[in-house]
């Protein structure tokens, strides 16, 4: 038995800001003070708070430390495991009140959060197995196992309303039902773990925090199914989330949890890793089944769908991480539990990976229903500097800009859709009034161009026309059809492409178009960036009040754009500029501006 | 992805190839054996060149465009090595008009390689960039962490004797 657990998050985000090296030199000074038979050190998944790490909790109290050094491990080992007087000045400050130390769960980042995706992240060694029994993992496959029969799991998993986490939101009960029905001796359960968005990471942080969490719930789907081989299509970008996986398949053999006879029962089930290779469209059902094959990895028509004919042209069952970690514990609590969340036709909690403008970026499991001003502004927040809201993107390259006119639309699959974005996987990027909206459309198209696999033709030339267009316009060459250009072929590309990567390829440019119109406008016709972004269409020009004639600017400029005689005020030739800003850098009396 | 053949002549070892033959054995017969043979067979030399894809097209029974296919497609296979040091010529607007383009292909033939390939020695692999925002000291190139300014034909032979 352990006084004091000390535990320091592993998670990317944290790893990254140097929490490995945290680990380490906990483990000396515990010696060093001989306490390492009093405390125990613990590395954990990801807290959601990833912008303050790396971060350290101390059990029992949960006192949350953040931004800990390695220096800084002296003094909380000395002052709070020894003398148990905890460092203030460490202390994540939105935590201390007038009273004292506030528990985490009054924090405003944590105070509107529930969490069931992620409610072992954090809090458990994702290293061991006993941890998460220890939590109520593995209760789930049992109870299945034992008293409920495969149509019972699958009536479980419908009532709940579970939708899918991955992007559509497709109910979960149906697609069980469906490859259930389908009759074959071979069958398949596979995890979408390709998490491809720029911007989302909550698969990787359930993979890294609660690896268990999936593994039990592909069994689960496995037994519902009839199905007795899994496949976890993981990202080669996530080492971390990788090397836990592959120990935590390890660990469930050992105990019986996975392989042959679980639970006595007649039901046998294994799982086996398979690493992606970086191409965003695998994240594509079909075509991740067509790279787990061993091919490209090219989308295929539908139908038929994979519950009919999937991975090796057998029934396939394809859920995504979140949409796992959801399961075992709606087998455990009941559908009504699960139920009693969310809004009329989405049910439960959604986890955001909320990033962009915003003070708290991180990981957060709200549930759905809640509005995009309550997770902006009290979860995350606000916004730096005392700038404004201006537009929230949800979906990735896949989804849309909503506008602040829609900050208190309760947040669900439905509602995203009609203010023209959508769920998608779950990143949430806030931006302010610095961000240029048509500038936000071409990074998304920059991104969908060089991810198309290049099988149709209105995905891989279409959505290179666009990029075009875009950059006409935002290098200021833009006329006002463009914008109905844009549009026209956004709806071919919609209607036409092969799957859903072509087919969603289009949203952020509809979706600003529909909600930012005026700034379109304002590039095309007054050819001007409100938003000060779209370098072409901005100019230095020199004050004349402040200019001091020094000639610095001119003997910098590096195509002789500027003019003017010593000691006289300077101009700068227009249509020779090619907005360096060498001459702003140089420039000792602020007499050149941008605007 | 990119689909450059190298310059560079292959030079893999009877080491290397064993444990390419290991890793070949251990999962042949498995289903889709084909992306986890290459993630490794990448780990072994570094890159993935068309000798290597030959040895796992014979052992397999697949044809080599199919697996030529896979690589290209995936952008995490590679090609081509990249070279100890990597070369980067910014050719944003500021550095092209102060002579980028002349610096680029003095590179170019003086190692005697084109955009995206490696000496045969593997020392040096080229690329040109985007803007780097050094306009001030244009033209610019980077070499790993290095940064080069203001430089002239002249000084590119100096400066790549310097990095033996």
């Amino acid at each position: 038995m352990y006084r004091s657990h000390v535990l320091v998050c592993g998670g990317t985000g944290c790893t990254s800001s140097g929490s490995n090296k945290l680990l380490s030199t906990f483990k000396n000074e515990l010696v060093n003070h001989g306490l390492e038979e009093e405390v125990a050190i613990v590395e954990t998944g990801c807290h959601g708070l990833c912008a303050l790490g790396p971060i350290v909790i101390i059990y029992p109290g949960a006192t949350f430390y953040a931004m800990v050094k390695e220096e800084d491990v002296a003094e909380i080992v000395s002052e709070h495991l020894l003398k148990g007087r905890i460092v203030s000045r460490l202390v994540y400050t939105e935590a201390i009140s007038e009273d004292g130390i506030k528990p985490l769960s009054e924090t405003n980042f944590y105070k509107k959060q529930h969490r069931i995706a992620l409610r072992n992240c954090g809090i458990i060694d994702p290293s061991c197995i006993d941890e998460y029994i220890g939590t109520g993992g593995y209760e789930a496959l049992g109870k299945a196992l034992t008293e409920y029969t495969p149509d019972d799991v699958i009536q479980i998993i419908t009532d709940s309303k579970l939708r899918g986490r991955g992007g559509g939101g497709f109910p979960t009960g149906i697609k069980w039902k469906l490859a259930k029905e389908s009759k074959s001796d071979q069958k398949y359960v596979c995890c979408n773990a390709d998490e491809g968005d720029p911007g989302a990471f909550m698969d990787r942080s359930i993979l890294e925090g609660d690896p268990h969490v999936v593994l039990e719930a592909m069994a689960i789907a496995g037994y519902a199914i009839g199905a007795n081989q899994g496949y976890i299509y993981v990202r080669a970008e996530y080492p971390i989330a990788i090397e836990r996986l592959e120990y935590a398949i390890k660990q469930a053999r050992e105990y019986g949890l996975l392989g042959n006879n679980i639970f006595n029962t007649d039901f046998s089930f294994d799982i086996e890793l398979r690493l992606g290779a970086g191409a965003f469209v695998c994240g594509e059902e079909t075509a991740l089944m067509t790279s787990i094959e061993g091919n490209r990895g090219e989308p295929r028509p539908r139908p038929p769908y994979p519950a009919v004919k999937g991975l090796f042209d057998e029934p396939t069952l394809l859920n995504n991480v979140e949409t796992y970690a959801n399961i075992p514990p709606i087998i455990v609590n009941g559908a009504d539990w699960f139920k009693s969340m969310g809004t009329e036709n989405s049910k439960g909690t959604k986890v955001f990976a909320l990033g962009g403008n915003i003070n708290n970026t991180g990981l957060v499991e709200v549930p759905m229903g809640t509005t995009l001003r309550e997770i902006v502004e009290e979860i995350g927040g606000g916004i730096p500097n005392g700038r404004k809201f201006k537009a929230a993107q949800t979906g990735g390259p896949s989804g849309g800009c909503i506008s602040a006119e829609n900050y208190d639309v309760p947040i669900d699959y439905d509602n995203l859709l009609e203010i023209g974005s959508m769920m998608g996987s779950g990143g949430l990027i806030v931006m302010d009034e610095t961000s240029c909206m048509v500038d936000i459309a071409k990074f998304f198209l920059e991104f969908t161009v060089d991810e198309s696999c290049g099988k149709c033709t209105p995905c891989r030339i279409g959505t290179k026309r666009l990029l075009e267009i875009l950059n006409k316009i935002t290098s200021g060459n833009g006329t006002p059809e463009d914008l109905d250009k844009l549009e026209e072929l956004s709806y071919h590309i919609k209607e036409n492409s092969l799957c859903a990567l072509g087919q969603s390829a289009p949203n952020p440019v509809l979706s600003t178009l529909s909600n930012f119109r005026s700034e379109y406008e304002a590039h095309v016709l007054d050819r001007i960036c409100p938003a000060g972004v779209c370098k072409a269409l901005m100019h230095y020009v020199i004050d004349a009040d402040k200019c001091k004639g020094c000639t610095l600017c001119a003997r910098v400029c590096p195509v002789n754009a500027i003019s003017g005689k010593v000691k006289e005020t300077h101009v700068i030739d227009q249509d020779k500029c090619i907005k360096c800003g060498a001459c702003m850098e140089k420039c000792r009396f602020d007499a050149i501006h941008f605007n | 992805m990119d689909t450059t053949i190298t310059k560079v002549p292959f030079n893999g070892t009877e080491e290397q190839k064993k444990a390419l033959l290991e890793v070949i054995n251990k999962h042949r017969g498995e289903k889709g054996a084909l992306m986890p043979i290459l993630h490794e067979a990448q780990d072994i030399y570094g890159y993935l060149p068309i000798e290597v894809q030959t040895i796992i097209s014979d052992e397999l029974n697949i044809p080599l465009e199919k697996i030529y296919g896979v690589v290209t497609f995936y952008s995490q296979f590679s090609l081509t090595p990249k070279g100890k040091y990597e070369i980067s010529v910014c050719l944003g607007t500021a550095c092209y008009v102060k002579g980028a383009g002349d610096i680029y292909n003095k590179i170019k033939q003086l190692l005697n390689i084109d955009e995206g390939e490696c000496t045969p020695d593997g020392k040096f692999s080229l690329t040109g960039c985007r803007c780097i925002g050094a306009c001030g000291l244009a033209p610019v190139i980077t070499i790993n962490d290095d940064v080069h300014g203001k430089l002239t034909v002249d000084d590119i032979e100096g400066i790549l004797a310097k990095y033996e």
